[in-house]
Parts: structure tokens; C-alpha cells; sequence
């Protein structure tokens, strides 16, 4: 579930490379887990640039509201209208069609400065 | 932590576990959505057995009732054993300490009251009992699990055949009494169902029998969302020892009609109830699609004129509700204050769904 081929932070987001520069961003299995029934959320718009750790957006489950941080700075260059609409694809597929933005990275090998799988897993128990 | 008889059925049942004041009860067994559902359409149960129940003895337990609480025991009596009363407990500045179930039954007079304010109810309780002949019996001997949906009152037939006929005859508010086991068509959801209180060695064998019967566990979580689409106050939210009934909509359970009843709080809530300054409690409905929260300050014109309660997604209306607490006389659209930025928000009538059914309209 937590690949290789993602890196994770301590606030529960994943990120993907998608090209050497552009990451997808989701919130983790663990993540939409603790969080139940997701019914809300809210996406930077694109075009918007971000420092890493602000407070980008929200995901709100029926019981609690969770604010989304930016994993790493850069710039929204894709949000997922469909998580939009329904935000249950969070709950059913948070590493795939549950994704929620595009960020063209300011620098690109900030990446290499976030979590692995490994290290993910053993933060979460 | 406090563990409920039931505890090891929920984790059976696969329920997710959460410290709710002291006591480790589920949140829910896997979608809380669907829990509600089940009780909105078929039927669900829940344990509730962190509820207290006090038993009330003595000559003198009609006159320490009547005393105690806003509403009256006297209506009890003209109906008879098993009707059941619902009341607030108020101090002095009529402010609600806790709000409460009254029952009359066979043995005498029961209370059921919040866990969550266990401590400063009983010590309220047994300082006022101090002034009457009357003995208290706290009853954490008892199990209570709320079984509640349209098929609610069927299951429990269905699976206990012995009181079929009375459940069948059981009136909204009133209870019946069987071999130990008390069933009280109560509840806390807006749909129809009982509370069932009973030995709590036998709580695996109800939750096995119900569950064969295809009874669905429901946890914390949907409880919450069914009271709120209810319009059903929770303490802590739309009250506290702040708040006068005149601010939350309980009113109702305020009985003035005997003058020569002197109650705890009767003079300040005459004073509440004739000031002009006073809040009300109304259902707001989410415009657009965010989620309503408790805390959340409302405005109109940019004005502060109240707060949210609690807030919620609608698993029934599929859209985010509230119950608030307003300037008297606010209606229309107002703005929810969510994150710095102002929602539109339309003020309705409470309650938002009873019986399966919405209430309010767009």
C-alpha cells in the first residue's frame, strides 16, 4: 500500500513524481482511515503558489475537519475535480484516483528530503 | 477507562474504539454514513450503557422530583406507571446543569442522565435529596442499548416473543417492564425505537440476538448526526449551566402550570423568559458546499449574531446542517464564518429529518 515509489510526511500527505519537476499530492490510506466518511474537501486553486507546511486547503470527514498542508513549495498546476465532487474517492482509493493536486516543484530535489515508506510505516505504527 | 458490558461485542463487531469521556465505546464499525442509514431506513442499535441510571425511593420521591427538575412529575401520575418525562435539571440561575429522562415505574421513579456530567448530577442530586425522605440507587448493574429505526420495535419482537404484544401497544414516552427487563419506546435519533435497560450479564446475549436478526452496530458517530438532523440538544453544545431553556429550545420542559410548584431555578427562568435580550435556537442550512462546525461565529451585515452549536454533514439531506444560537428574530440567509471566509447560510425550522423524513425545504 505505501510504495517505494512515494514519499510521505508527517501530516499525512503522499507525494509522487509525475515528471522530474511535477509531484502529485494525496492524503494517505492512514490518513483517510483516522478521518472516516469524507464528505468536504477544499483545493488550492490552480495557479496558486505555495511555501511548503502552509495551510493549503481542508479535508473534512462527517465527524472532523483536517486541514491540508503543502508538502513542499511550488506552484498548483492540476487540481482533481472529481475528488471535488466526490470526495468518498479519498475514502476508496487515496493513493490513486483519490489524489488531490498537481505541484510543479520550486525546487526539485526537496523531494528527496521527505519520508520514505519505510519511514512512514513505522511513524504511523 | 471505563469498558460498557458491551465492550468486547464491539470489538467483535469490529468497532473502532474512542475514548468518549472515561468510557471506550465505538465511533463507529467501519462507515459511520451507513450506520445512519440504517437507522434512517431499517434499523440500528447502540450502546448506550455509559447512561446513568438512578432508581428514586421514599415516601417524599414525588415532592424531591417535583423540586428537583423544570418539568413535572405530576403528569406522570395522571397517565400512570410507565409514562416517561422528559426535563432539564436546572441550578439556581436557571441555567441547565444536565437534561434528563424521567420514568414512573412499578418500583417507583427512575432517572436517566448524561455520563458526561455524572459527577456534578449526582452530587446536585443527592445535596437537593438531602432536604426529602428519599434514597437514591445508582444502577451500574444495568446494561442499556438503544435499539432505533422504523424496524425497530419489529426486530426486538421478533426476537423476544414474550413481549410482542406489549411492545406492540407501547406508546411514544412509555415504558413496560418484563422478567428484569425495561423497555422504553425512547430515543435519540427522530425515528421510532426503543431504549431497553437490563442485567448487564445478558449484554452479549441481546447483541448476539439482535444481530442475528439483523440489527446494524451503530457507533458515537452516527448517533451524533441522527440527534443533530433530529434537532435533539446535546449537553456541552446547545447546553450548559450558561444557558436558560428560553436559549435552547426547552421551553417545553419548563411547567408552570401548578403556581404553587416551587421548583429549583422557577424564579430566574421567569426573569429569562420575559427579557428581551434573548438568544433562540434555529437549523441552519449550508448554501454551498462546505461543512458547518460548533464554534463557528455567525453575522449578518458583518454583525456577530450568535454561534454554532454543532455542525455536521447531513448523511440524510447530503448537504452540511447546524443547530444554532441566535439573535431572537433572525431569519433568511446569514454568513457562517468558516476558515475567514463567510459562508451563506439559510435559517430553518428545527428539526431538519424525523421519520425518515426531511423536513425543511430549500
Amino acid at each position: 500500500m505505501y510504495s517505494n515509489e512515494m514519499k510521505f510526511v508527517e501530516t499525512h500527505e503522499w507525494i509522487k513524481n509525475d515528471s522530474a519537476d511535477v509531484v502529485t499530492v494525496g492524503i494517505t490510506h492512514h490518513a483517510q482511515e483516522l478521518l472516516g466518511d469524507l464528505v468536504y474537501v477544499e483545493l488550492p486553486s490552480i495557479g496558486s503558489v505555495i511555501a511548503a507546511n502552509d495551510t493549503i486547503g481542508v479535508v473534512e470527514s462527517v465527524k472532523a475537519a483536517s486541514d491540508l498542508y503543502s508538502p513542499l513549495a511550488g506552484e498548483v498546476v492540476e487540481i482533481n475535480e472529481e475528488v471535488v465532487n466526490d470526495p468518498t474517492l479519498a475514502n476508496t482509493d487515496p493513493h490513486g484516483s483519490g489524489w488531490l493536486f498537481k505541484l510543479k516543484l520550486s525546487n526539485p530535489s526537496d523531494v528527496d528530503s521527505l519520508l520514505s515508506a519505510d519511514k512512514y510505516k513505522s511513524l504511523i505504527g | 477507562m471505563n469498558y460498557t458490558p458491551f465492550y468486547q461485542c464491539h470489538i467483535d463487531s469490529g468497532g473502532k474504539i474512542v475514548d468518549f469521556g472515561g468510557w471506550a465505546l465505538p465511533v463507529n464499525y467501519g462507515s459511520q454514513i451507513k450506520e445512519h442509514e440504517a437507522v434512517r431506513t431499517d434499523v440500528g442499535m447502540f450502546d448506550v450503557s455509559h447512561m446513568v441510571i438512578t432508581d428514586v425511593h421514599g415516601v417524599e420521591a414525588k415532592q424531591f422530583l417535583r423540586h428537583l427538575i423544570s418539568n413535572d412529575v405530576e403528569k406522570l401520575e395522571k397517565h400512570g406507571v410507565g409514562k416517561a418525562l422528559y426535563t432539564a435539571l436546572l441550578n439556581n440561575e436557571a441555567g441547565v446543569i444536565d437534561d434528563l429522562i424521567v420514568y414512573l415505574t412499578a418500583f417507583g421513579y427512575r432517572i436517566v442522565s448524561n455520563a458526561a456530567t455524572e459527577a456534578k448530577d449526582l452530587a446536585w442530586i443527592k445535596q437537593v435529596a438531602g432536604n426529602f425522605q428519599v434514597s437514591l440507587f445508582p444502577r451500574r448493574d444495568l446494561a442499556m442499548l438503544a435499539v432505533q429505526g422504523p424496524n425497530a420495535i419489529q426486530k426486538v419482537s421478533e426476537s423476544h416473543p414474550n413481549v410482542a404484544e406489549q411492545l406492540a401497544g407501547l406508546k411514544p414516552f412509555s415504558s413496560v417492564e418484563d422478567n428484569g427487563y425495561f423497555y422504553a419506546r425512547t430515543g435519540y435519533t427522530g425515528e421510532n425505537g426503543l431504549e431497553i435497560m437490563f442485567p448487564k450479564e445478558e449484554a452479549k446475549t441481546l447483541w448476539l440476538t439482535l444481530l442475528d436478526h439483523g440489527v446494524v452496530p451503530c457507533g458515537l458517530g452516527a448517533r451524533d448526526t441522527l440527534r443533530l438532523e433530529a434537532g435533539m440538544n446535546l449537553y456541552g453544545h446547545e447546553m450548559d449551566e450558561s444557558i436558560t431553556p428560553v436559549e435552547c429550545t426547552m421551553d417545553w420542559v419548563v411547567d408552570l402550570s401548578d403556581e404553587s410548584r416551587d421548583f429549583i431555578g422557577k424564579v430566574a427562568y421567569q426573569l429569562a423568559k420575559i427579557s428581551t435580550g434573548n438568544m433562540v435556537q434555529v437549523g441552519l442550512l449550508m448554501q454551498g458546499r462546505g461543512i458547518l462546525r460548533d464554534g463557528q461565529v455567525l453575522e449578518l451585515n458583518g454583525e456577530n449574531i450568535g454561534i454554532i452549536t454543532s455542525g455536521t454533514f447531513s448523511p440524510t439531506m447530503k448537504q452540511s446542517i447546524a443547530i444554532a444560537r441566535v439573535k431572537k428574530g433572525t431569519e433568511g440567509i446569514i454568513d457562517a464564518v468558516i476558515r475567514d471566509k463567510k459562508e451563506s447560510v439559510k435559517v430553518v425550522k428545527l428539526p431538519f429529518v424525523r421519520n425518515g423524513k426531511i423536513m425543511v425545504t430549500e
